[in-house]
């Protein structure tokens, strides 16, 4: 195991969390438990209980793009849930601006791997649902503005009355990322919002984040698989070990100036380290990941 | 050789490539050509003696059919009454009772739906009840209602009800987590969740049950009739009493096309919502 985990530098023992930070998880623990009820006994059918995640503590300063990096089924997207607040946390609290997070809210702009478009809206009537659910005072005017500078944003404009289903992947992703900043969140959660889309249309994708967080500077959690992309786009990459039971191994500060070009971002001294050191981590917890699969748990 | 036969079959498989739609002009031609085998069989198969005895001729078939088509609406009482009177009165019972039934099965279908408990909890009951024949179903409806109009709409009701029953909360029940998930992190109320997510997500299937429901109805109300009043199915009863064949070939030629014909408006529907989906 490499050294102490860094979080422990930005978790005071006292009362826990820096001052400043936006989001804070404090010793979170999630357990799935079991199928332990006379039905599932009768059938033979029972499961222990699962720990996905064990006492995991984070900082997130505001106006920071954090990356979730880990071998898969680690517990990123159950991290990422908790913070969204679609499922709660079994031991441990999560902090937004000092308050504890009760469920989900659109304070939270959320950004889903399989786009989670409504198949009979519209491009637009998709945003405009997101807009109206959230400010249902305001007039459609107010509203119709909002929809259309959002799309002018992730750059669909002519693509406002097509459905779903007419569009490629890389443009149900924009209406995604349109419809999370329409609401106009505190932060936006992306759960491997690329992970579907081709390589090319994907480094495209990473270039309009990257151009679009320049211009609002949200703070932005973001799930990955990628090593390349998470150096392209984070402030700081958060590398998870692997699950069950999963906890927070690394933090990375990614030192690179912005705004960043994809081209010459490995020019930089720190990169080739930073990979490295980010390929070991992952290559050693995924093979792990694999020999406990091959022994059968 | 090998390389030119490659080729041309690759053509053959995609539709825009072939020329002028030939699938659809053969499958036309097959039709067609099909259906005069078939009625020249019957024609001299019935000429011939080649069939049980009293067995009409296409031609005399044909001609009453003409008859009924042309004529369909003169009234002189109840067991002599156009085609046409007799569709519509099967229509009405069909339609009262569809509507009832689909005005029950498609909200209780969603309340049943949304929540995992009722569920399981009263699919016991809908299991139960959706096997039974329909004609079970009438000798208490006779008794409970003592009215053959009555019954016949009890009748349609308590059959079609089932398929959208199911299909309703089967679709309400697996709409896509991450729509769900969407407009909670919206905090989008129960209400708006329901109706603007819910029940649009569940609409190809709550259509498609409604699909096998209306089919059901028009299958059942021709056998109910049989045991009432009026209706094709009286006519068809009617026409077995009379021992008239032809007008029966005629009654059930008419009863496959209006069955038809409600089959593809549903189908029509259901283009309408899917939105890609393939349900």
């Amino acid at each position: 195991m490499s050294a102490t985990p860094l979080n422990l530098d930005q978790v005071t023992p006292m009362d826990g969390g820096s001052p400043t930070a936006q989001l804070s998880i404090r010793n979170v623990t999630k357990v799935f438990p079991g199928k332990k009820d006379i039905f599932s006994k009768l059938s033979r059918k029972t499961s222990k209980d699962f720990v996905a995640i064990e006492n995991i503590s984070l900082d997130i300063e505001p106006n920071t793009f954090v990356t979730i990096i880990g071998p898969s089924g680690c517990g990123k997207s159950t991290l990422l849930n908790m913070i969204a607040g679609l499922s709660s946390t079994t031991e441990g609290e999560i902090l937004l601006n000092d308050r504890p997070i009760q469920g989900p809210g659109p304070d939270r702009g959320m950004v889903f791997q399989n786009y989670a478009l409504m198949p009979w809206m519209t491009v637009e009537e998709n945003i405009r649902f997101a807009v109206e659910t959230v400010y249902p005072k305001r007039s459609p005017r107010d509203i119709q503005r909002t929809v259309t500078e959002h799309i002018q944003l992730v750059g669909l404009v002519g693509a406002e009355k097509k459905h779903p289903h007419e569009i490629s992947g890389g443009m149900r992703q924009r209406v995604g990322i349109a419809r999370a900043l329409a609401i106009s969140p505190q932060m936006l959660l992306m759960d491997e919002p690329f992970g579907a889309l081709d390589a090319l249309t994907r480094g495209f994708l990473q270039d309009e984040i990257e151009r679009i967080w320049e211009q609002q500077r949200k703070t932005v959690i973001m799930i990955t698989h990628s090593i390349e992309e998470a150096l392209l786009l984070s402030d700081r990459i958060i590398m998870m070990t692997r699950g069950p039971a999963a906890r927070v191994d690394e933090i990375l500060d990614v030192p690179f100036p912005r705004p960043r070009n994809r081209e010459t971002l490995d020019q930089h001294p720190a990169y080739h380290d930073l990979k490295a050191e980010m390929e070991s981590h992952l290559f050693r917890e995924t093979r792990a990941v694999e020999e406990a699969r091959v022994r059968g748990r | 050789m090998a390389i030119s036969q490659s080729k041309s079959r690759s053509r053959k498989k995609d539709p825009s490539d072939s020329p002028g739609l030939s699938e659809n002009v053969r499958a036309f031609l097959l039709f067609v050509g099909s259906l005069i085998v078939f009625l020249l069989f019957w024609e001299l198969g019935a000429r011939n003696g080649l069939f049980t005895k009293g067995v009409p001729t296409a031609t005399k078939t044909i001609e009453e059919l003409w008859w009924w088509i042309t004529n369909p609406f003169f009234n002189n009482g109840p067991n002599d009454l156009g085609i046409g009177w007799n569709l519509l009165i099967s229509l009405r019972r069909v339609a009262i009772g569809y509507l009832l039934a689909s005005l029950v099965a498609v909200p209780l279908g969603i309340l049943i739906g949304i929540s995992p408990v009722a569920n399981k909890g009263f699919n016991a009951y809908i299991q139960l009840l959706k096997p039974i024949s329909p004609l079970a179903w009438l000798p208490l409806g006779l008794y409970i209602l003592r009215d053959s109009e009555q019954t016949g709409v009890f009748i349609i009701f308590i059959s079609s009800i089932w398929p959208t029953l199911i299909n309703t909360s089967f679709g309400v029940a697996n709409v896509n987590k991450e729509y769900l998930e969407v407009a909670e992190t919206l905090g989008a109320s129960r209400l708006r969740t329901i109706f603007k997510v819910i029940i649009p997500a569940a609409l190809p299937n709550i259509l498609s049950g409604l699909r096998i429901s209306m089919g059901i109805a028009w299958l059942v109300i021709v056998a109910a009739e049989m045991l009432l009043g009026t209706g094709l199915g009286y006519f068809i009863w009617n026409e077995w009493n009379n021992l008239y064949i032809p007008n029966i070939l005629v009654a059930i030629f008419i009863i496959g096309l209006v069955g038809l014909l409600l089959d593809s408006l549903f189908a029509a529907a259901e283009k309408f919502v899917t939105f890609g989906r393939n349900s």
